[in-house]
């Protein structure tokens, strides 16, 4: 099992703001593929992997990163602080 | 050196009044004030979203990024969440040094930072609806200069 966290518009997008999820994708990518055949506001959300950013543990990190021993991922809009 | 994520009010002046004191070897002090901007005229609000545990953790990442790279005696960084109305304070920063340009390369470095790699998410709500703050090209290539 995964935790998985949505952020901004991206849990607005999909309507809740984290979900424990069982998957045997290997990579950040394969994941997203995974979530976007679930269901259309899935696909609305990682329509565009260009606008996204994605934390492995509370670790920025790249789509193509592996998910072994990955505990907790986040996905969310580039970030606006300061 | 202290961060806090917050979503309470801070006092920028008691804050400053604080930092630093009492280091004989800090001759520089520069602190930065983050306030909520109506580019609209219209804004009524400002929803400040993070995530909890990461961003505590890329905040004091960066600021010891900072004290690796400059002769740091203190360095303050304090960010609020929730939410906020315009011309409220949301973020201040301060370093301390025992010169002036460490002090302040410190304080611009830890600003460009926060703005692109610390996790908020700004939402700003006016009288035509709410709107989510695009990140700008400018904030992400002032970290090149780094």
């Amino acid at each position: 099992m995964i935790t998985v966290l949505y952020f901004a518009w991206v849990r607005e997008r999909i309507g809740l703001p984290r979900e424990r999820i069982e998957s045997s994708a290997k990579t950040v990518a394969e994941l997203v593929e995974e979530l976007k055949a679930r269901e259309e506001r899935y696909a609305a959300a990682f329509a565009d992997l260009k606008a996204l950013r994605v934390a492995l543990d509370q670790e920025l990190a790249d789509f193509t990163a592996p998910l072994a021993g990955v505990r907790e991922i986040a996905f969310f809009p580039p970030m606006t602080g300061g | 050196m202290r961060v806090s994520v917050q979503a309470e009010p801070f006092d920028f002046g008691a804050e400053c009044a604080d930092f630093g004191r009492g280091g004989r070897d800090v001759g520089a002090v520069v602190s930065f004030l983050g306030v909520v901007r109506d580019d609209s005229g219209a804004l009524k609000r400002m929803e400040v979203e993070h995530y909890p545990g990461m961003t505590e953790r890329a905040i004091t990442e960066i600021a010891e990024e900072a004290r690796r790279r400059w002769d740091l005696a203190d360095l303050l960084v304090i960010h609020r969440h929730g939410a906020l109305l315009p011309g409220e304070p949301i973020m201040m920063v301060a370093t301390a040094a025992r010169h002036r340009a460490a002090a302040f390369e410190a304080a611009e470095f830890l600003m460009d930072y926060l703005k692109s790699r610390a996790p908020f998410w700004k939402k700003e709500t006016g009288t035509d609806g709410s709107r989510w703050v695009a990140a700008r090209d400018e904030d992400e290539d002032a970290l090149a200069r780094w």
